[in-house]
Parts: structure tokens; C-alpha cells; sequence
């Protein structure tokens, strides 16, 4: 980083708005400019099939395509000098999808830099998959090309060590969906901004989340749609459960539309499941209207604890309590996880959650 | 043959005032084959006395003991009264989203039986459950309980009872909310699993309606949290007649 970048670059203290629930000192040095980060690729693609091609470039011959106020996406910006790019071809239909992996780094911080071109009229499905320890600052940026279709998977299956700090920002041109699936159900601190914005009319993008903390986690999810182009839709779904007295989640959901977005149409939608009592989950949604002229726009958040008359219902039944406990959560999550339509990522997920209630209960 | 013995039952309820006792001394015997109509008005204790025993942690019961066949019902958990033999057909059945009845089915009869079910006879063996009670195989498919009508509800009740096979069931008010063909299609359900399986049952219901179909040996009057009298079905010929208000202040 030069000496003028790190003149221009405001640390975090935590105090700011967009960091006021992060927990700064379990960022690992990703924030602070005094901290040096490793600068490498360290996503491996699994297989990469025809019409879809994996390269690493210079960074600075593909400059972000999007804004960020973000103090750490900034630091990636500065501090990658390589980006990974994947580029699908026009009118590629991918059936199956394209894996790109990243296990165990160690617990030195550094940064990585993705881009996904989607081409015209281009079909495919995309897993990041994140696992064991790493500290890592990131950015994805997802270009849709008009009329491509992408869902876009992420999974933090990170160990109780890692931090990991990530926007994934998609820009949807005209006619295109964006489908994405951010799953987190691993680490000591993970914030991910899934944001998206609009290019041309027609275009859509549906948001799901699915997050499990316990003890000793932190997971935010900061998610910001801005419709900007009229005739444009988006629906945001996160579910979240806590297990764990200091088990802490974040959920933020801001969506603006703008005066120019005649025609848009958007839902956002949070709910978390509290499965013990010093379990803490914040959720803001965040809806600015600035046209009356739009199909509609809505949103809701709840927060609940656990329903002893789902357990005694199920129990009455002969159902042994730990295994009813395990149904309600499954259930809870069914809406997200069964609409992702990845049968091995699907079993993985529920086993893992499985896994985890059974090692806290309250 | 089964026995179900309550003596002296004493339950309270936490509210915002404190304990509250509801169930007052109840003392009943309910055999296999028996059914047992347990009658009285709104806020009698009725209630409480099937989610009592069937364990609700809503309910602290303070004296009186509870037995099938000589077990201690009120030690058990709530699945362990479940495996006992206790089936309790709710008057709210609670929704469970993301579980689908198929699921919740085959859970719940794997632990009943101790073993999963053959996947060969049980479908049928649902289906055939199912074309009696006059529901449709797609219902199968549908969340536990979510967006059921009440009469659907209701159905699902006994079509649990009639899977999960129990000794004794407790069918509370099993009639509210239903109109006269899901009322009859019901009924024939319950008399089918005591015909077949030699069920001992405990009706509660404020009205006599289901007695034209389900047919008591016993009739009890429930006021005040006890039993204040007793007859055969002569008794309910008879509240059909004159109501409750005699038992007003019992």
C-alpha cells in the first residue's frame, strides 16, 4: 500500500455507522492499515467446464466496476494485485455447477479479488465454498450480461477461527436474474455485504440467506439492493438461528428505490430463531421510497425464541425431544435450504446444523 | 387390555397472579374398549386435565398419581407417555413449517414402534389411513398443520391415532370447528381404531353433538377442576335437556 493510499484510508474505530455492531477487535488487522495483507488467489476451481474459463490477471487491467464506502473492500481493492476472473460464454448453458474451493489457509490475514462475467443470454451456477481456518478480506464482483441467469452460492463452513470479510456485489443488466445463496454456519467472524444493482429493465435478483451461530461467533450479513432502473425486482429471504449464549448475529437489509425506479417490486424478509436466552440477533430492514410509482415494496423481520409448543407437539408423538428439536430447525430452514436445489450442499448444511445443536443445549 | 387410573389429581397453571389450581382431585379409571365422554363448561378444567397428563410444561401437577397398567405416567417425559401408550388429539394442533406430514408421520411411528416402518407396506399403509378419513394423498406433501382448515386439522388428529396405534386417547374437543360431514367422517375414524384396536377413550366435549356418533359407556360431568357426577349416556340425554347450569356452582 503507498504512502498516499494509506493517507486517504480512514481506519474503522467501530463508531460508524456501517461498523457499529462489528466487533473490531476480532477483525484480525483486516481494518488496520498497520497490518499487512498477503496478497495471493487462493480459490481452486474444481472442474471448469466448457464455455466457462478461469484466469488470473493483473488486477489493475480490471478496475472494480462498482463503488464501495467500505473501509476494508477498499483495502482489497488497493492491496490485490491479481484478480481471479470467470468468465461464462454467451449463450453457455451449465448445467452442472462450477466449484471453486478454498480450505484451510492459516491465520495470517490477506485479500482476494473475484470477478464473474456472465455472458448474453448465459446460464450457470457458481459455489464459493470456505472451509477451515483463513483470515481473509474479499471482494466478488458478479457482471450479468442482458438476459443471463447466475446463482451465485457461498458457503462459510469456516472453522471457529477464521475471520472473513467479504461484499459480493452483483450489477444485473437488462432481462437478467441473479439468484444468490449466502450460507454461513462457520467461523469466529464473518460480515458479508451482498449487494446488487441494476442495469436495465426486466432485471431481477432473489436473496437468500441461511446462517447458524453459536457460542463465540459473530455473523453479519449487511445485505443493500438499489434500484436505480425502473422494472426491476428483488426479494431478499435470510433465516438465522442462534444457539449459544454469546452466539451473535447481524442481519441488515437496506433497499432504496429511487425516483427513477418506476415499476420496481421488492420484498425483504428476516426471521431468526433465538435457541437460547443470551443469544443476541440484530435485524434492521431499511426500505427509502422515493416514487410512489412502483408494483411494491415491503418488508419484515421477526425474532423468536424457540416454540415449546411445536417440541411438546412433536413429542406427544413420541418423538424423543433432541430429534423434535432437530425437525423444528430443519423445518425453519427448509424454505431456504430446499430452493438450492444442490442435494449434496443441502444434506452437508442440515448435518452440519444438526451437528451443532446437539452440541449446546439450552 | 389397558388401564388408565387417575387418583386425586391436583394441576396448577403459573399466570400473571401466581399458581393457580385448576384440577381440583380427579379420580377416573378409563379401560381399553371404554369410552368415556367428559363433559362440562367452558373453563371447567377439561382441557387442562388431557394436557396434564399428557405432559404439558405448561401444567405443574401438585397431588394425585397417574397410571397405565400400573406405570407412572407423570415420571415419563412426553415421548416416553407417547411410546406408553397415550394419544392426545389436540383441540389446536400445533403448525410445524418445513416438516411435511410424510416426514412427521414416519418420525413419529418409527419412534412409536422402536423401528422404521418398510417402506413397501407403509405407503400403503398411510394411503389406506388416509382414503378413510376422506383426505387427499397430496396431503401428505403439505407442512404439518400449516394452513390447515379446522376440519382437516382434526382428521389429522386421528389419522395419527390411527397409525400410532396407543392404548388410551384423549380426543379433546375433537368436534369444535366441524361441520356435520367432517364431524360424521371423524367420528367414524375414532370408532374404527376402537373397533380394530380395542382403544380406551377419553371424549371431551361441551356438547353432545359427538355422541350421536361416538357412543359413551360413561358420561362424567367436570365443573369447578372435579368430577361432580357421573352416569351412563342417560347423563347426557339429559345436559342436552337441561345444560350446565345446575353444575354452575359446583
Amino acid at each position: 500500500m503507498s504512502l498516499d493510499t494509506l493517507t486517504n484510508y480512514m481506519t474503522p474505530t467501530g463508531r460508524e455507522e456501517p461498523w457499529r455492531f462489528t466487533p473490531m477487535n476480532r477483525l484480525a488487522g483486516l481494518h488496520d492499515p498497520a497490518v499487512e495483507l498477503r496478497d495471493r488467489v487462493s480459490l481452486e476451481p474444481l472442474d471448469i467446464p466448457s464455455g466457462v474459463s478461469l484466469t488470473i490477471e493483473a488486477s489493475d487491467i480490471f478496475p472494480p466496476l462498482s463503488d464501495t464506502e467500505d473501509q476494508i473492500i477498499i483495502r482489497v481493492r488497493e492491496s490485490a494485485s491479481k484478480l481471479l476472473l470467470l468468465t461464462i460464454d454467451a449463450n453457455a448453458e451449465i448445467n452442472e455447477p462450477v466449484f471453486l474451493k478454498r480450505e484451510v489457509l492459516d491465520l495470517s490475514p490477506e485479500v482476494s479479488r473475484v470477478r464473474i462475467d456472465a455472458g448474453v443470454n448465459s446460464h450457470a451456477t457458481i459455489v464459493i465454498e470456505n472451509s477451515g481456518d483463513g483470515v481473509i478480506a474479499e471482494e466478488v464482483e458478479i457482471n450479468l450480461a442482458s438476459g443471463s441467469n447466475i446463482k451465485f452460492v457461498t458457503l462459510q463452513e469456516w472453522s471457529s477461527r477464521a475471520v472473513h470479510v467479504a461484499r459480493h456485489h452483483a450489477i444485473i443488466g437488462k432481462d437478467a436474474s441473479f439468484t444468490s445463496y449466502v450460507i454461513t454456519v462457520g467461523g469466529s467472524l464473518v460480515r458479508i455485504l451482498p449487494t446488487v444493482e441494476y442495469k436495465g429493465p426486466g432485471s431481477s435478483a432473489e436473496l437468500f440467506g441461511l446462517y447458524f451461530a453459536t457460542d463465540g461467533q459473530h455473523f453479519e450479513h449487511r445485505v443493500h439492493v438499489d434500484h436505480k432502473v425502473p422494472g426491476a425486482k428483488s426479494r431478499v429471504n435470510y433465516k438465522g438461528a442462534l444457539n449459544g449464549d454469546s452466539a451473535r448475529t447481524v442481519w441488515i437489509g437496506d433497499v432504496f428505490i429511487k425516483a427513477t425506479a418506476q415499476g420496481t417490486d421488492t420484498y425483504e424478509l428476516n426471521r431468526n430463531l433465538l435457541l437460547s436466552h443470551g443469544a443476541r440477533a440484530d435485524s434492521v430492514p431499511n426500505l427509502e421510497i422515493e416514487t410512489g410509482d412502483i408494483v411494491g415494496a415491503g418488508h419484515a423481520s421477526t425474532t423468536g425464541r424457540f416454540d415449546d409448543e411445536q417440541l411438546f407437539y412433536l413429542m406427544s408423538r413420541g418423538i424423543p425431544a433432541e430429534q423434535a428439536r432437530r425437525l423444528v430447525i430443519r423445518g425453519f430452514f427448509a424454505e431456504i435450504v430446499s430452493k438450492l436445489d444442490i442435494e449434496p450442499i443441502e444434506v452437508r448444511v442440515m448435518e452440519r446444523i444438526d451437528g451443532e445443536l446437539s452440541e449446546v443445549k439450552s | 387390555m389397558s388401564r388408565l387410573e387417575i387418583k386425586g389429581l391436583h394441576v396448577s397453571v403459573i399466570t400473571e397472579e401466581g399458581s393457580k389450581e385448576i384440577l381440583r382431585g380427579v379420580d377416573l379409571v378409563i379401560n381399553s374398549g371404554e369410552t368415556h365422554a367428559i363433559m362440562g363448561p367452558n373453563g371447567s378444567g377439561k382441557s387442562t386435565l388431557a394436557y396434564s397428563f399428557a405432559g404439558h410444561p405448561k401444567y405443574t401437577i401438585t397431588a394425585g398419581t397417574v397410571t397405565l397398567d400400573g406405570a407412572d405416567v407423570l415420571d415419563m417425559t412426553v415421548d416416553e407417555r407417547a411410546k406408553a401408550g397415550l394419544f392426545l388429539a389436540m383441540q389446536y394442533p400445533v403448525e410445524v413449517p418445513g416438516v411435511s406430514v410424510s416426514n412427521f408421520l414416519r418420525t413419529a411411528v418409527t419412534a412409536i414402534r422402536g423401528e422404521a416402518p418398510k417402506v413397501r407396506t407403509w405407503v400403503g399403509e398411510v394411503k389406506e389411513a388416509m382414503t378413510q378419513l376422506s383426505m387427499d394423498p397430496a396431503f401428505s406433501e403439505r407442512n404439518v398443520n400449516e394452513g390447515f382448515s379446522g376440519g382437516e386439522k382434526k382428521r389429522h388428529e386421528i389419522l395419527q391415532m390411527e397409525l400410532l396405534k396407543p392404548k388410551i386417547a384423549i380426543l379433546d374437543e375433537t368436534d369444535s370447528g366441524l361441520d356435520v360431514d367432517a364431524l360424521r367422517i371423524v367420528s367414524e375414524g375414532v370408532n374404527r381404531v376402537k373397533a380394530n384396536q380395542d382403544l380406551g377413550i377419553m371424549l371431551i366435549t361441551h356438547y353432545t353433538r359427538i355422541l350421536r356418533y361416538i357412543k359413551p359407556d360413561f358420561v362424567h360431568v367436570f365443573a369447578g377442576g372435579r368430577i361432580v357426577e357421573e352416569g351412563g349416556p342417560e347423563l347426557a340425554t339429559k345436559l342436552e335437556e337441561n345444560g350446565y347450569a345446575e353444575y354452575a356452582t359446583a
